[in-house]
């Protein structure tokens, strides 16, 4: 039996210590007629045996690592050094729980509170909490927190390009609640004056799922003049490049982290993040860590401001959140940290830049027009034939063009969402506007 | 336990105080001691209005998180910002230093309904 | 344990330091506008040997299953095979884009497909939703589940659900993020559910029950069906907790007894790594009764093909894309490797091990509820006059061994709430009670050694009150 060390006369010993004739004997609390049911499983395999099967499995898949792949809509091919999941797999990372006991869990911490540091650094607010599911998960306890935070107003405003996943996850979120959701368009300094006195919060996503950059002066001083809350939820990338959230007036920054050293893995795990100003740190859900000292002066790391939580308040804990995303925010401890000041901004530049030449090359072919006024390394063309059909048409030559918009709006048919990063060379992008010439012919 | 005389309480730990037209409120000394240290009071807005009974404030520990109900219906008229920057004003001096809002009664029968403070301690001693 | 103080990595920069050298660009350089570009990027400036240094010798200030011995309680902190992260590191599962089309992405499709069907057979349910990523994500899923079944039918009278004063914190969280009423139920004598008042509770407005079984004192709620019976009698449901799965794999499935909708902790009883607070995996299983509302997409078999669907009368989106696809292939490699037989003899040995070190335990400390255990259970740890739980945990770590969960479940006074799981011997089960004997010895002739508490760490005791008062939550230069 794999993974229990207990032998036959370990167990005998045991039990004759208890007291029991036999293992059974300890589940006589169970209904009789409900104790252990014949399980219909398959037969359990040995070591080799599952990873052979898994090998072929995977192999049933086409990954990012063969073909040239153009394809973003929030979860991105970014490089991951070889030290990020050499350190983070190390077992003393892996295998511990939640930081309960702090002495003992000053490794945990520590990456913690550095994570909180430089997150905090690139979304340009005072406080990070330490990790939600996901972006969505993120934003959408975002504006919970934003609807206690400014309580009384039941009003939100979200932009009409939101991803939609994200909009459709808020919506789970927000089920139970009397809330109006506004979806704005156009500019977002326009759509801001649209705030009122029954709006709780007025949310930018930055860039948006349509790759495009808004402008955000004036925004923060609209949404706070009608007394409500601006929440960005940003490409922590893109963050890298851009002016701060912070630093343009956001009261909470939200984002998905999976850009930041983690892999695809078919959508999760991801990393979930949300940072906010001093002033709502006490309104903000999930785990969070402070410095501390111990009776000698030494400085340590604690899980603080724990009052918030649903351990202590239960019913009235700001979010049931309890697990969260750990190990993954510990990636992106360690990819900030290795890439540091130069190599993140190093980053997102080669974004940008490949981005523009992918748009320039792609807005050269006939019947293609770039769409965005601004973008970083997304941006949407319109396509002279409907973009499924040079998807579907395209793959089949290994080139992946991005993501048709039908697949989410079924009347824009003639919208690619194309998707560039640092992993994409020139080449690669010589052949996508190569192949999509060819296709729309 | 430590009392003050001259004020009223309710079974839940609060004192309640007349201070001139006004009434004062704070947790009781016995109230701040079987929380421990006070880490933190969210308190309410200043023009809001509460009836008897209904929470109006949150004293956290690091442990623990409770919630304050306003011994008579009324207005807040002053809520004490000192707790802001040294919650531990709640440990130290429960009745003083430590009040937590001011507000104008809407009821002030209802003062007749609280428990004295000796009242209060043998409820207390209770526990 | 590394106990030499490990600065932040800020301590560490110095200017012009790089640890990961990129391509040189191979396209023309564009402009950013002005009002775009930020003029400096606050971060550390570290070479690669330095960074790696620093998180290795962070790594050894923490205790982790594969160093030490854990029994944090409810947390079922066993043993995560090697195996798991193996299979979970091919590159063709770490690279698939989760908008690669169904037909690129089947082998994934069929993996998530496979284990639905497997743990809806452990938990004898209809179907399963793989996308909740947490325990606590999973119950606010069920709860809406629950909500949403009786919105359907109009009834829109059901908001209260019914708690056991065990339960975790998380319950009541969750009741609160699905609009719904906590109403909390005491236990009984024997540390069940109290027939009595779960009685008195029932009526027009019950939504529900969440029943955490066995429950957070380690002991199975005998009344299971009768708890399912009544409630359903009433009009309401039977939400399942299944943070304590490990004490019942193969030995009992909960839709057999009548609860409709559950979640499993893969990352406790399928033993995928906790990684310091996650990444998990809370999927959600339901009977016929739950299982159209199920959040989605779920995968689903159309003849050879493997594509994803969500239910008819889904509660929608838990989370953007599938759910934590990498912790699922752990998952799968751990029951595959199991089998049937597997399950229930980690089950049965789970059971074994916690039962084994209760009776070395309570001999000399209290156990409250003195009946037979199953995959854990809670004594007090006020051993000595003036000594507490928190003394005898810290005292612990100086003879290496995790503490367990403390001052928790609420209603047992000093808890402290064992599970060893079956991935320890007995060996490790006899120091770690021997160790406990010792420290009541200490307890009684020398308590200082357990207030003092821990000695044999980087750091002593913090001072959360201050930190809680004026917190430090990041770096300033």
């Amino acid at each position: 039996m794999p993974f229990v060390p207990n032998t036959d006369a370990d167990r005998a010993a045991m039990l004759a210590a208890i007291g029991a004739g036999s293992v059974e004997e300890l589940f006589a609390d169970v209904p009789a007629a409900r104790r252990f049911p014949k399980l219909e499983l398959p037969k359990a395999l040995s070591e080799l045996e599952i990873l052979r099967e898994l090998d072929a499995l995977a192999k049933k898949n086409e990954a990012t690592d063969s073909g040239a792949w153009f394809v973003g809509g929030g979860a991105y091919s970014h490089f991951v050094p070889a030290m990020v999941p050499a350190l983070a797999g190390r077992g003393e990372f892996l295998t511990a729980y939640t930081p309960y006991q702090a002495e003992v869990s000053q490794g945990t911490l520590q990456a913690i509170f550095e994570y909180q540091s430089m997150a905090a650094a690139l979304f340009g607010v005072e406080t990070v909490n330490a990790s939600h599911y996901d972006g969505a998960t993120a934003l959408a306890e975002a504006v919970l927190m934003a609807l206690h935070a400014v309580s009384g107003r039941p009003r939100v405003m979200i932009p009409a390009a939101l991803h939609p996943e994200y909009r459709e996850v808020l919506a789970t979120y927000l089920e139970a609640f009397e809330v109006e959701v506004v979806e704005w368009k156009g500019s977002a300094a326009e759509a801001a004056k649209g705030v009122d006195a029954r709006t709780a919060c007025f949310v930018v996503q930055w860039p948006d799922f349509e790759g495009e950059v808004h402008e955000l002066s004036g925004v923060a001083d609209a949404v706070h003049a009608a007394g409500a809350l601006l929440l960005v939820h940003v490409d922590p990338i893109f963050a890298a490049l851009a002016k701060s959230p912070g630093s343009l007036g956001a009261d909470i920054v939200t984002a998905e982290g999976q850009a930041l050293g983690n892999a695809l893995y078919y959508g999760g795990p991801y990393l979930g993040m949300m940072g906010a100003t001093a002033k709502l740190v006490r309104k903000m859900p999930g785990r969070i860590v402070g410095e501390a000292k111990d009776k000698t002066g030494r400085t340590g790391y604690v899980l603080t401001l724990s009052a918030r939580e649903q351990h202590i308040r239960r019913e009235k804990a700001v979010s049931n959140i309890c697990s969260n995303q750990g190990l993954v925010m510990l990636q992106s401890t360690i990819y900030m940290a290795a890439l540091g000041k130069h190599g993140l901004a190093r980053v997102a530049r080669l974004c940008w830049d490949k981005a523009h030449y992918a748009a320039a090359e792609l807005g050269k072919l006939p019947g293609f027009k770039v769409v965005n006024r601004t973008f970083f390394k997304e941006f949407l063309v319109h396509t002279p034939v409907p973009a499924a059909e040079l998807v579907a048409k395209l793959e089949k030559r290994g080139v992946h063009p991005g993501l048709a918009l039908s697949r989410w709006h079924p009347e824009r048919t003639h919208e690619l969402l194309v998707a560039v990063t640092e992993m994409n060379t020139k080449e690669q992008i010589d052949l996508l506007a190569r192949s999509l010439a060819e296709a729309s012919k | 336990m430590k009392l003050d005389t001259n004020a009223r309480y309710r079974k839940s730990h609060e004192w309640v105080r007349k201070d001139g037209a006004q009434y004062v409120v704070g947790i009781s000394d016995h109230a701040q001691e079987s929380l421990g240290d006070i880490v933190f009071v969210e308190l309410p807005a200043v023009g809001k209005a509460f009836k008897q009974g209904d929470a109006f404030a949150v004293v956290e520990s690091v442990k623990a998180a409770s919630d304050v109900y306003l011994p008579m219906s009324g207005t807040i008229l002053a809520v004490n910002d000192a707790l802001e920057g040294a919650p531990d004003l709640i440990n130290r001096e429960p009745y003083a230093g430590g009040w937590l809002v001011k507000f104008e009664a809407s009821n002030p029968a209802e003062w007749d309904g609280l428990l004295d403070a000796s009242a209060y301690e043998a409820e207390a001693s209770k526990e | 344990m590394n106990l030499t103080p490990e600065p932040l990595v800020y301590g560490l920069s110095s200017p012009g330091r790089v640890g990961v050298v990129l391509p040189e660009s191979d396209v023309p350089v564009a402009p950013v506008p002005a009002w775009l570009e930020r003029d400096s990027l606050p971060l550390p400036e570290l070479d690669e040997l330095t960074t790696v240094r620093h998180f290795t010798r962070l790594s050894q200030k923490n205790f982790s299953i594969d160093t030490n011995f854990y029994p944090l309680g409810s947390c079922t902190m066993k043993y995560n095979p090697k195996a798991n992260e193996a299979a979970a590191a091919h590159p063709s599962w770490r690279n698939l884009h989760p908008y690669a089309g169904e037909s690129m992405s089947q082998g994934a499709l069929e993996l998530v497909f496979r284990l639905q069907e497997i743990l809806a057979e452990i938990g004898g349910f209809k179907a399963v939703s793989l996308q909740p990523a947490a325990g606590a994500h999973g119950e606010l899923a069920g709860v809406f589940m629950i909500r949403k079944y009786h919105l359907e039918r109009g009834d829109t009278r059901r908001v209260k659900i019914l708690i056991p004063d065990s339960a975790h914190g998380t319950n009541p969280a969750s009741c609160t993020m699905a609009g719904l009423e906590a109403v909390t139920i005491p236990s009984n004598a024997e540390g069940g559910v109290d027939l009595e008042a779960l009685k008195a509770a029932l009526g027009p407005e019950l939504a529900g029950i969440m029943i955490t079984n066995p429950n957070t004192l380690g002991l199975f709620e005998r009344n299971i069906e009768e708890i399912c019976r009544l409630v359903h009698e009433s009009g309401g449901l039977v939400y399942g907790d299944g943070a304590n799965m490990n004490a019942v794999t193969g030995v009992f499935r909960p839709g057999d007894a009548g609860i409709d909708v559950m979640h499993f902790n893969l990352h406790k009883t399928f033993s995928t790594p906790h990684g310091g607070g996650g990444p998990g995996v809370g999927m959600v299983a339901a009977n016929a009764t739950l299982a159209e509302f199920l959040p989605g997409p779920l995968v689903v078999k159309k003849g050879d093909v493997f594509a994803l669907e969500t239910p008819p009368k889904s509660i929608g989106r838990m989370k953007a894309f599938y759910g934590n696809f990498a912790v699922l292939v752990r998952a799968y490699a751990y029951v595959r490797m199991l089998g049937a037989e597997g399950l229930r003899r980690l089950a049965e040995n789970a059971v074994l091990n916690a039962n084994y070190l209760k009776v070395l335990v309570e001999k000399r400390w209290k156990v409250k509820y003195g009946r037979r255990c199953m995959h854990e259970f809670v004594a007090s740890g006020d051993i000595a006059e003036g000594v507490h739980t928190l003394d005898v945990a810290k005292r612990l770590i100086d003879y290496g061994f995790h503490p367990p969960t403390i001052y928790f479940p609420l209603i047992v006074p000093e808890a402290v709430m064992i599970e060893p799981t079956e991935t320890e011997s007995k060996e490790t089960l006899d120091a770690f009670a021997a160790v406990l004997d010792r420290i009541a010895d200490e307890a009684r002739d020398n308590p200082a050694l357990l207030h003092d508490a821990p000695t044999t760490t980087p750091i002593g005791r913090l001072d959360e009150v201050a930190a809680a008062r004026c917190p430090v939550l990041c770096y300033r230069a």
